[in-house]
């Protein structure tokens, strides 16, 4: 299909608007995704807030924003990114450390950091971007599948920035950063035996990391699995969200009109459980037509990972579109009460800012390693 | 020994790479596969359930209280009404420091330690997220004012107004209205729940406790759309609260005004009845309590003072007080002697101060004895053993009846049982005979035990409402109307099922009733004829008197007095003093009232007591004779 697209550009001078977006470094069936994707969540927000402007004029704002993130990652050179990951990554370590020595402090942890001149904002962001590509960078000239020394150092790569996020302490953007990370070691090849050894050897150590887990992350996790144990405390939101989602039914209740998230029974409703709002409201047939659209970016994305040339940019496209489909999949699921609760938005569609152009600057740097033929 | 060179191979590495992420895309849509069964689980499998679980949220069943029945005096004077009050409620999940707020609070309005353990037991309860919990149960005036200004500071105070009842009278009708209060864990256990469901006050005491049911009304329900904060976004359905019935007593406030006021600071008691209807027209018991303290949160500190007192305000003395009704109960036993025909209004007892059962050393004094023998009233019949209170001509019929006879007969003016309609709570007082006597001490029935109970003593009790029930009996020659609060309700009410009338005194001619009531008048308005010649209350109340009054004091024994033994008043304990009683009624030929005075430990019946009484028949009839 891609050859085709290629002809077509070669022979006519006349460029149809879609080949004109590849001119301008931008993949047009991703975009459309995407783009979908945030106009659908923008709709279903204005209904999670129960129609306040001011909430949805700041995500408008916002979502601008990461679009234009987007278009401007895409026009960089590949080689830019290359050359200076790991300048950005060290840059990135650097931060979380700087976290822990100076950050503010906020509900318990140490996430922000304030630098002069600079808006306060979360190093972590960083990593989530960083880690993959670092992964990307180290494994782009090795053989793969990687011999165990490159493993062990790709590992290293990884658990430093995840192990700084843990001790902040946020275990699930840890989980995350880490996520990406070991999604870029998959693609590269890792033995599917060592992940089997990995999983053993995770659910062994399982009840020992039981005790390192605080008190509000076993409540969560008890939770799942009764949530009637502590209803109006940590079961709560799973109760409402579920209760929410199952009260839709096929059809939904109508736009504007769920009684959970209008009502506010539904905690969060347009933050981290907005799923629950489409859920209730738009029903089965909504919630299906988002988790197809999700289904869409990850194969566009998986597609024009084996379609590039350079191992840098296949497992650096690999690695953060399937970083995407992490995030889709565990913020559903706990909504929907399969995992426990961990601080993880619905991508592009929760209200709040610096998570969305994250996502969106790395489908920019997605359609930049696809798009630039040369680098 | 050929070393093997990694050559990277991009197209191999391509290949390898492409498999993989197919792999990873039908892992990815196994993934969100088992994502949409989960959907399909809840969306459509268990849909009902959460369908209901939504409604349930979202529609709630709210009680609403019915507004409590009215109660008025026979003038329609309002005693008990109600008033919104106002609490003072958080709502914890919308306060970050809790202990923070609750101090700020507390700069604003007084929080005592109670309020304080209340509202964390409160907390500690199952409610729903966003239920405000109470946190001061009533505000003034001023301090709603303060706390409306700083709303700003605390985002969770909510202030709630609520019905509750008010006495205005407060301690004026405690005894004889009694009060309502918290519904307690114990009342719940006995109520019906879903009735209950929405009241916080239950009458305890007096009217309150007695007409309760109709008094409550029925509760009603609303169903209403809540947000998760407990607002209600719109009522969906109502069934509204039926008011709870409003009734009209006998009582007539200003009575009742005067006869506290006549009493004063004394410990006692007042029953004023109608002996027409039996309608209870006053009922005062000294102390009384401020009912409104148990509605508006009783502090411990003054419910202590209220229960631990020795003057016992919380005691109503009316109903369930006590006391052997001493001379008082002499009319009664001049009746049993004429019915059962051991004597004669003209039988003539030569009384020398005391008394002595055959082959007894035992002496039996007059209330005048004094050491040196003297204070026999003479020869004496038995009008003027009534309106002077002799002992010795009482002994002397006490001695003639059998105790049966005079049980039996005495029973009939309703001592021993409870004969009231709608008294709550009434005590049964105490007529001993030789059965009871038997079963409560293992003893057999003496002579001397006939003797006391001829001169009300010994182990006879009465209570107040049952003493104005004798005079009413009196008033009424014979005729007995039971006792009553009730005058009269909107509708029927549901507690209203009256007992059968009592039976008239059975026995005595109209000409013996004529002339028990002509010698209670002497008891009043026989005067200037020396001391032996006197009704005994006379002096204290039988001058400048605008009507007949027939009466009869009583001096209620507290402890023994031992033999040939005579006490000074002031050497005695207060609470060992005798009880003072007068029982009257009047017009003597028209009876619209008969009343009881009890003073506790007040000393003399006709010196204490009977000026209470004067006192309170003045104010009922006085104004009735002006108006004629």
């Amino acid at each position: 299909m891609s050859k085709d697209f290629t002809r077509t550009l070669d022979q006519t001078g006349g460029l149809r608007p879609a080949a004109r977006l590849v001119q301008i470094h931008l993949d047009p069936l991703m975009l459309l995704f995407l783009v979908t994707i945030i106009g659908y969540g923008l709709i279903v927000l204005y209904s999670a807030v129960n129609r306040d402007e001011t909430y949805f004029t700041a995500q408008l704002v916002r979502m601008g924003l990461a679009l234009a993130a987007l278009i401007i990652a895409a026009q960089l050179n590949p080689a830019i990114y290359f050359r200076w990951t790991p300048v950005f990554y060290i840059a990135g370590v650097v931060l979380l450390a700087l976290v822990l020595v100076m950050g503010v402090q906020a509900k318990g942890a140490q996430r922000w950091l304030e630098l002069p001149g600079l808006p306060r904002f979360q190093p972590s962001e960083i990593s989530k971007l960083a880690v993959p590509m670092m992964v990307a960078w180290y494994f782009h000239d090795r053989r793969l599948p990687p011999s165990f020394k490159d493993l062990a150092v790709a590992m290293l790569i990884i658990l430093i920035p995840a192990g700084f996020i843990v001790v902040q302490p946020d275990l699930g953007t840890a989980i995350l950063v880490a996520a990406a990370g070991f999604a870029v070691l998959l693609l590269a090849g890792l033995p599917w035996r060592w992940i089997l050894y990995a999983g053993l050897a995770l659910a062994a150590a399982a009840p020992g990391l039981w005790y390192t887990l605080k008190e509000y992350q076993k409540q969560r996790i008890l939770t799942l699995f009764d949530p009637q144990s502590d209803p109006l405390g940590a079961g709560w939101n799973t109760i409402q969200a579920t209760t929410a989602i199952g009260s839709g039914g096929v059809y939904g209740k109508g736009l504007f009109e769920g009684t959970q998230s209008q009502l506010n029974f539904l905690p969060e409703s347009h933050t981290d459980f907005i799923i629950a709002v489409i859920g209730e409201e738009l029903g089965l047939i909504g919630v299906a037509a988002f988790i197809l659209l999700y289904l869409m970016v990850l194969g566009r994305g998986l597609y024009m990972a084996s379609a590039a040339h350079q191992t840098y940019s296949r497992l650096l496209i690999g690695g953060l579109t399937l970083v995407f489909f992490v995030y889709v999949f565990v913020n559903i699921s706990m909504v929907s009460g399969l995992l426990p609760v961990v601080g993880v938005p619905l991508p592009l569609v929760s209200y709040g800012g610096t998570s969305a152009i994250t996502l969106m600057a790395s489908f920019g740097i997605v359609m930049s390693l696809h798009t630039h033929k040369t680098w | 020994m050929a070393t093997a060179i990694r050559i990277k191979d991009n197209l191999n590495e391509k290949r390898a790479f492409a498999s993989r992420v197919a792999l990873m895309y039908l892992l990815a849509c196994l993934l969100m596969a088992g994502v949409i069964v989960r959907m399909l689980q809840l969306q459509v499998w268990e849909h009902e359930i959460y369908q209901t679980r939504s409604e349930e949220n979202r529609i709630q069943v709210q009680p609403l209280a019915p507004t409590r029945g009215l109660i008025y005096d026979r003038h329609g004077v309002l005693l008990a009404d109600n008033r919104p009050v106002f609490s003072l409620g958080l709502v914890s999940e919308q306060i970050d420091d809790l202990d923070q707020t609750i101090a700020d609070i507390g700069d604003l309005v007084p929080l005592i330690e109670e309020d304080l353990q209340g509202f964390r037991d409160r907390l500690k309860r199952q409610r729903r997220p966003f239920e405000p919990v109470a946190l001061k149960l009533t505000l003034t005036e001023e301090e709603i004012a303060r706390l409306a200004a700083n709303r700003h500071r605390f985002p969770g105070m909510q202030i709630t107004a609520q019905l509750v009842r008010h006495y205005p009278f407060g301690p004026l009708l405690s005894h004889a209205v009694g009060s309502v209060r918290r519904v307690t864990e114990e009342d719940l256990k006995r109520l019906d729940p879903v009735r209950y469901s929405a009241t916080r006050f239950i009458g305890k005491r007096g009217v309150e406790q007695f007409y309760e049911n109709s008094l409550h009304g029925e509760i009603g329900h609303q169903q209403v759309e809540t947000d998760a904060h407990g607002r209600i976004r719109q009522v969906l359905n109502i069934t509204p609260p039926g008011y709870g019935q409003n009734i009209t007593l006998h009582l007539d406030s200003r009575l009742q005004i005067a006869a506290s006021a006549a009493l004063g600071d004394r410990r006692g008691a007042v029953v004023a009845l109608d002996p027409r209807s039996g309608g209870i027209l006053a009922m005062v018991s000294k102390p009384e309590y401020d009912p409104n303290f148990f509605v508006s949160g009783i502090s411990a500190e003054q419910y202590k003072v209220y229960s631990t007192s020795q003057e016992r305000p919380l005691f109503n003395r009316a109903v369930n007080g006590q006391y052997a009704p001493g001379s008082t109960f002499k009319p009664i036993v001049a009746m049993a002697a004429l019915t059962h025909g051991v004597t004669t209004w003209d039988e003539i007892i030569d009384d020398r101060g005391s008394f002595k059962l055959p082959n007894q050393a035992r002496i039996y004094r007059n209330w005048s004895w004094k050491k040196n023998n003297s204070g026999g009233q003479g020869p004496i019949a038995m009008r003027r053993a009534i309106y002077r209170s002799s002992n010795v001509y009482f002994y002397h019929m006490a001695s003639r009846l059998h105790i049966d006879q005079l049980a039996s007969f005495t029973a009939q003016f309703g001592i021993g049982q409870v004969t009231s309609v709608d008294v709550a709570d009434a005590s049964r007082g105490l007529l001993p005979d030789p059965i009871w006597k038997l079963g409560a001490r293992g003893e057999r029935w003496y002579p001397g035990d006939n003797i006391n109970v001829g001169i009300g003593q010994g182990d006879l009790l009465v209570t107040p409402l049952q003493l104005a029930t004798v005079a009413m009996v009196i008033a009424n020659r014979g005729h007995f109307v039971r006792p009553q609060m009730l005058m009269a309700s909107d509708g029927p009410l549901a507690e209203f099922d009256p007992p059968p009338p009592m039976k008239d005194v059975q026995g005595p001619t109209p000409e013996d009733w004529e002339n028990l009531v002509d010698a209670m008048e002497d008891v009043v308005h026989r005067g200037n004829q020396g001391f032996r010649g006197n009704g005994t209350a006379w002096a204290y109340i039988g001058q400048n008197i605008g009507y007949r009054m027939a009466g009869k004091s009583g001096t209620a024994q507290v402890v023994g007095i031992k033999q040939g033994e005579e006490y000074e008043e002031e050497e005695l304990d207060e609470f060992n003093r005798k009880h003072a009683w007068f029982i009257a009624f009047a017009p003597a030929d028209d009876p619209q009232i008969a009343i009881a005075v009890l003073v506790e430990n007040g000393g003399g019946g006709s010196s204490v007591a009977a000026p209470v009484a004067r006192e309170v028949i003045d104010a009922f009839l006085l104004p009735q004779i002006a108006h004629r």
